[in-house]
């Protein structure tokens, strides 16, 4: 047993096949693709490698991928760069308002354009009504932008749905899907998307790799101004050993991504449940059944996220939480709130992301330490001291 | 992120627990924000016989509170309104920049238990009275609840820790500018 991390999301290793294919372009194939000699061309031949390795995951055109180099990069040039080159059609934004941060504050920096953002609320289990998104648009509305998967609670958006609803209003519809791509199947042709966001580091892929796909003849304003790089929509030299990374792990993820995502499926719910079954006043965050194969997350009551955090890396257990004292912004998770969860029972948020090779023997491990970790917690806890007092006076 | 003495606080926080006949109880904070301390105290002759605390909150919160339930045993009222959330922190070894501002409340606890015993006394006050000297101070001049640095009367922000500062209109307590509610007395910030 070498512990659990359980934080994904966060980082993972590089597999080792993608470490390889990538190595090259540090040394000897060293070009830079927009070099005409022929070592820049064996660059350049690497990085359309790449594009039509990941083209064939996302099932679309090569010519349809902006390499980016993170996924706060791909949505902020998605909701930036397609409001700004589509004003004329109009001059509002609809977002979810459990959207990652880059999607929201790239809104809140179009606002000060003359933009306008609603936000459309989520339910407790963080679903996008697609009724209420129908309600947001107005005539005035250029771009929809609804996350594919929460990353903070793992639940899956209806994105085709409201894909549909866009298309026959004729608005752009961007999707976030960087906790998803290269972990369950994507096609952006059947969802009817035209802009999507992915990382390559949440499938396999380094940091410092992503890309936005662009349904293509649709008109995009860019973030960085300069060369000719990525069809002039993305200037600066390409990373080119982290794309042809992506592109290797996207490789991998089309080949291996079902049979990974039902065995994590039955890991994660073996996980979930255990951890209903052993604690009280533990609530599991997100949809029970949409959502991420990979993703289980919870709110404990009564303790704080980061003391929960701490007490499990002691354990050799590495986990997430979305409270106020974890970041370092201190406050706490929007996405949580917006699921009308109580904020004191926000600050007991856990998320954990598992890992490709996650072994069951390492769930049951989690479930062995978890218990006596919130415990102990709970044993110094003003909060859970009441509450016990509350519930000693009910049964009086 | 964290000092080995704060992890060492963290796992083995002392005097965890209440006294069901305090003579005393202060709190600070609330769930809302992340932290709440609770502080018990039993006094004895002047003296702090016993301190007791519970705590919801991250691991800076509980090694703070344990670390100020250390130091205040044994101590007489006065030494123990002594305390200040900074001798606490570089105690510690120091706590991360942003922790200084939410967790960073276990002194403000203690001394609440302690002003609640005074109350309790009818406002008998120990010679030199802690309660009164700290009024007294507070008249004299104003500190940042976080860092203990010595403002002007109505500062906006804190020239040493460079949080924004909002004053309590219920209570006159710093809180932080982002804050909804004092985390002294509970009541909305405007």
């Amino acid at each position: 047993m070498n512990g659990f991390y359980a934080d994904k999301q966060a980082a993972a290793a590089v597999r080792p096949e993608v470490l390889e294919a990538m190595l090259p372009f540090f040394t000897e194939n060293f070009g830079n693709p927009q070099s005409l000699h022929s070592v820049g061309q064996k660059a350049a031949r690497a990085l359309q490698t790449a594009r039509e390795q990941l083209a064939r995951l996302l099932n679309c055109q090569p010519e349809e991928i902006i390499f980016v180099s993170s996924g706060s990069e791909a949505n902020n040039l998605a909701v930036k760069g397609l409001a700004l080159a589509n004003q004329a059609r109009g001059k509002q934004i609809v977002v979810s308002a459990i959207e990652h941060v880059s999607v929201l504050k790239a809104a809140r920096f179009l606002e000060k354009l003359g933009f306008k953002t609603v936000q459309v609320p989520v339910d407790s289990y963080g679903l996008v009504d697609v009724g209420k998104v129908a309600e947001a648009i107005t005539p005035d509305t250029v771009l929809v932008s609804v996350m594919m998967a929460n990353n903070e609670v793992g639940t899956i958006e209806p994105v085709a749905e409201i894909a549909s609803l866009c298309r026959s209003k004729g608005i752009l519809f961007h999707s976030d899907a960087v906790a998803v791509v290269g972990n369950i199947q994507v096609d952006v042709r059947a969802i009817g998307l035209d802009a999507l966001s992915l990382a390559a580091d949440q499938f396999g892929g380094p940091k410092g790799a992503a890309a936005l796909f662009l349904k293509k003849g649709t008109k995009i304003t860019p973030l960085i101004d300069g060369g000719v790089q990525e069809s002039n929509r993305r200037a600066g030299t390409e990373n080119v050993p982290a794309i042809v990374g992506l592109g290797r792990a996207a490789e991998l993820a089309m080949m291996e991504m079902d049979k990974k995502g039902q065995r994590l499926a039955r890991l994660r719910d073996r996980l979930i449940s255990g951890v209903l079954t052993r604690l009280d006043e533990v609530i599991l965050t997100g949809h029970p059944e949409r959502r991420l194969p990979h993703h289980a997350s919870f709110c404990v009551k009564f303790v704080e996220g980061e003391a929960m955090l701490l007490g499990l890396d002691l354990e050799g257990i590495q986990v997430a939480s979305g409270s106020a004292c974890t970041s370092k912004s201190l406050r706490t998770s929007h996405v949580l709130t917006a699921m009308g969860l109580d904020p004191a029972v926000a600050q007991g948020s856990l998320v954990l992301t598992l890992l490709d090779g996650t072994r069951e023997e390492q769930v049951d491990y989690f479930l062995e330490k978890f218990p006596p970790v919130v415990r102990r917690l709970r044993e110094m806890s003003p909060l859970y001291t009441r509450f016990l007092e509350e519930k000693k006076d009910v049964h009086r | 992120m964290y000092t080995d003495k704060v992890m060492e606080h963290f796992m083995h926080p002392r005097n965890v627990g209440t006294i069901p006949d305090a003579d005393g109880v202060g709190e600070v904070g609330n769930p809302v924000c992340g932290d709440m301390m609770t502080f018990y105290i039993k006094v004895k002759d002047g003296r702090l016989e016993d301190v007791k605390f519970q705590t919801f909150g991250c691991g800076a919160a509980i090694a703070v509170s344990s670390l100020v339930s250390e130091m205040a045993k044994g101590k007489t009222l006065d030494e123990a309104m002594k305390i200040t959330n900074q001798q606490v922190a570089e105690e510690l070894g120091g706590l991360p920049p942003h922790k200084m501002h939410c967790s960073n409340l276990g002194a403000d606890a203690l001394h609440k238990a302690i002003e609640n015993y005074l109350e309790k006394q009818n406002r008998q006050r120990p010679e030199g009275g802690g309660e009164e000297k700290k009024s007294q101070d507070k008249e004299a001049h104003f500190h940042c609840p976080f860092c203990d640095y010595t403002l002007p009367e109505n500062a906006q922000l804190c020239g040493h820790c460079q949080i924004r500062l909002i004053r309590c209109e219920h209570c006159g307590e710093y809180n932080r500018e982002k804050d909804e509610t004092c985390r002294h007395c509970g009541a909305g910030l405007v």
